[in-house]
């Protein structure tokens, strides 16, 4: 036990001597996620709050041809502006959003009293342009059934014959549950902040040790290497979960400035939220660190376990990954599984959903076992030969 | 007191080590000559515990190393081929740390850092943080390290390696001190003044087996050469891999 301690002791005290490795831990790990994270979400929110107000510029070709429809359009928003010579092309090289071409006999068929055609030219792959192309769709749309029942009421006939059917939406989402929609990735950023707070050590201690050739000389010491493995692996999940400690804590302070309320969405950032995320992460910094100590156990040097552990880093993204492809409704199994049951309890967590503390258990119950079932394996690595010999 | 009797170890189809037993004794120095890649780093190393024999038995003070490596631990001090430290430590923190591993006290700790510092010179450096150290200053403080424990017996591989006249020189002369005070030295080299001027039993190893285990004089007298060298190269037959 004075082993475990010794060894524990002597690698936070050198670690802690690294600049570098302090300001992964303390700044770059749990604060970057959570800051890029608000970053995004401000920009992202304010363009489409900015959108929805701004007037549309809308390039017309042919407006000549529809003087009442490009007041109208006027009137509702609309900036008329001169179309591109080769309309088609300038939505093609993103010169332009959309374009609105009125043809030329749009005039006869309007006097004829047949179906004039308009045509919206834009580009489906370009999610940016969307909001703007179904604005315009919009305002078409209101035109066009404006001056529909206007055709009606001159021919006598109500304008309501022409709606057997009319849809009222009726939205069961609250303001915490289009949060959580939002915040999906939230999950993957905290794990990713263990991932970089554990990082240094993982490779320091093992990898580090064998490329500065100080792991021959300190395994000739009369210490078990479990001792050894116990008190490296408690060095790295320490400054592991320091990291997501700092990460919980600045996205609680972050998130209380983000502009949620324009969205008409609401966040649980409370002391609850808190506590209960770093419940359940905490099995899950063990699994972590004795992943990352495993892959850099296998590596000759320093560099070498980089790269393992920059490829261990993309582990987490598959479950927020399979989940956002494939939004299934929460199982209760999925709790049980390390990752997935993080990512559904932080989840609900954030949209201040119930869950149950069976669903709760199952989580700490489900990685904790994973955890010590790693942990052995790394044990049973560092037992081996092989890993002794520096050169 | 080292007993080795009839090592074996092969990795894959190399027999690195093939039936080497000798002993070494306390109050002598023994040296393990060879040319590179003859197997003395792995003998020591099956010497220390870190790796264990296919076959045959390594007794330290009588302890058999594969039953109860860890009394074997407690009874060596070890310099081996590989010795780095850790530089955001200062030497003084980098010797306390094996020091604790070993289970001493502060105040015993404390005690033998200042008698090894003094025998090694150290006091200079003793505060500072090992990253820039020579290569003298980083091999005075990895013995210092290996020995807080006052272990009754010492293995060194090949000690003098990369270090300079005056380092090499002061060295040999704490070999000698250690051999004084009584201790069973056992130290690997390829340099054959060095081996010839400190040792009482000279080891010899090619290709993994033990060719000569002689004092120095019967092995020149054995081999009817004139100098160490000589009889060094008629032994293991070749003068591959020697170095002056």
């Amino acid at each position: 036990m004075n082993n475990i301690f010794t060894v524990f002791w002597k690698e936070v005290r050198e670690n802690l001597r690294d600049r570098r490795t302090v300001i992964n831990t303390l700044l770059t790990g749990p604060l970057m996620a959570p800051l890029m994270f608000a970053l995004i979400i401000n920009a992202s929110i304010s363009r489409e709050l900015a959108k929805a107000d701004k007037p549309l510029p809308v390039p017309v070709a042919g407006a000549e041809h529809a003087p009442n429809l490009i007041a109208a359009l006027k009137r509702s928003g609309a900036q008329i502006k001169d179309a591109p010579a080769d309309p088609e092309r300038a939505v093609r090289d993103q010169d332009a959003d959309l374009v609105l071409r009125i043809p030329a006999d749009y005039a006869k068929s309007w006097s004829a009293g047949e179906p004039a055609q308009v045509e919206i030219i834009f580009d489906e792959s370009q999610r940016d342009a969307q909001g703007s192309v179904a604005r315009l769709r919009g305002m078409l749309n209101a035109y066009s059934q404006a001056n529909g029942a206007l055709r009606l009421v001159a021919r006598g006939v109500s304008p309501s014959v022409m709606r057997p059917v009319v849809v009222a939406d009726r939205d069961q989402s609250t303001a915490q549950t289009r949060g959580g929609g939002l915040f999906g990735m939230l999950p993957y950023f905290f794990i990713l902040g263990v991932f970089i707070g554990g990082m240094a050590l993982a490779i320091d201690t093992t990898a580090g040790e064998r490329e500065r050739q100080s792991l021959e000389p300190l395994l000739v010491n009369p210490v078990r290497r479990g001792a050894l493995l116990a008190g490296k692996l408690g060095a790295t999940t320490a400054f592991a979960f320091t990291s997501l400690l700092l990460s919980i804590v600045a996205f609680s302070i972050a998130g209380h400035f983000l502009p949620t309320d324009k969205l008409g969405i609401s966040l649980q950032l409370g002391v609850h939220f808190a506590l209960c995320t770093l419940a359940v992460m905490l099995p899950l910094v063990v699994v972590l660190g004795c992943l990352q100590t495993l892959a850099a156990a296998f590596a000759k040097s320093f560099r070498e376990a980089q790269t393992y552990l920059s490829l261990l880093m993309f582990v987490p993204v598959v479950p927020t990954l399979m989940l956002s492809l494939f939004p299934v409704k929460t199982q209760d199994w999925m709790y049980a599984v390390p990752l997935m049951g993080q990512h559904v309890t932080i989840l609900r967590l954030l949209r201040g959903d119930a869950i149950l503390p069976s669903q709760f258990a199952m989580c700490i119950a489900g990685t904790t076992a994973a955890a010590i079932v790693v942990a052995l394996v790394t044990a049973w690595v560092y037992r081996s030969e092989r890993l002794a010999i520096s050169a | 007191m080292i007993e080795v009797t009839d090592l074996h170890k092969q990795f894959g189809s190399v027999r690195a080590v093939d039936n080497v037993s000798f002993t070494a004794r306390d109050g002598e120095i023994t040296g393990l000559l060879g040319p590179n890649g003859a197997g003395k780093t792995t003998t020591l190393r099956m010497l220390y515990t870190l790796m264990k024999p296919d076959r045959g038995s390594v007794r330290v003070d009588g302890i058999d190393a594969t039953t109860d490596p860890l009394a074997v631990r407690r009874r060596l001090g070890v310099l081996p081929d590989a010795r780095g430290l850790y530089k955001r430590l200062s030497a003084r923190e980098n010797i306390d740390y094996f020091g604790r591993l070993q289970g001493l006290d502060a105040a015993t700790r404390a005690r033998r850092i200042a008698q090894l510092s003094e025998a090694l010179d150290m006091g200079d450096i003793l505060e500072r943080r090992t990253e820039g150290f020579s290569q003298g200053q980083r091999v005075k403080t990895a013995i210092a390290r290996a020995l807080i424990h006052e272990p009754k017996n010492i293995i060194l591989d090949e000690p003098t390696n990369g270090l300079d006249v005056m380092a090499t020189r002061a060295m040999r002369a704490f070999m000698l001190h250690l051999k004084a005070q009584g201790h069973c030295v056992l130290f690997s080299s390829h340099i054959m003044q060095e081996v010839g001027a400190l040792c009482d039993r000279i080891v010899v190893i090619a290709r993994g087996r033990v060719v000569a285990d002689e004092s120095p004089e019967a092995l020149r007298a054995q081999t009817g050469a004139a100098t160490l060298e000589d009889a060094f190269v008629k032994i293991i037959g070749s003068e591959e891999g020697l170095a002056a």
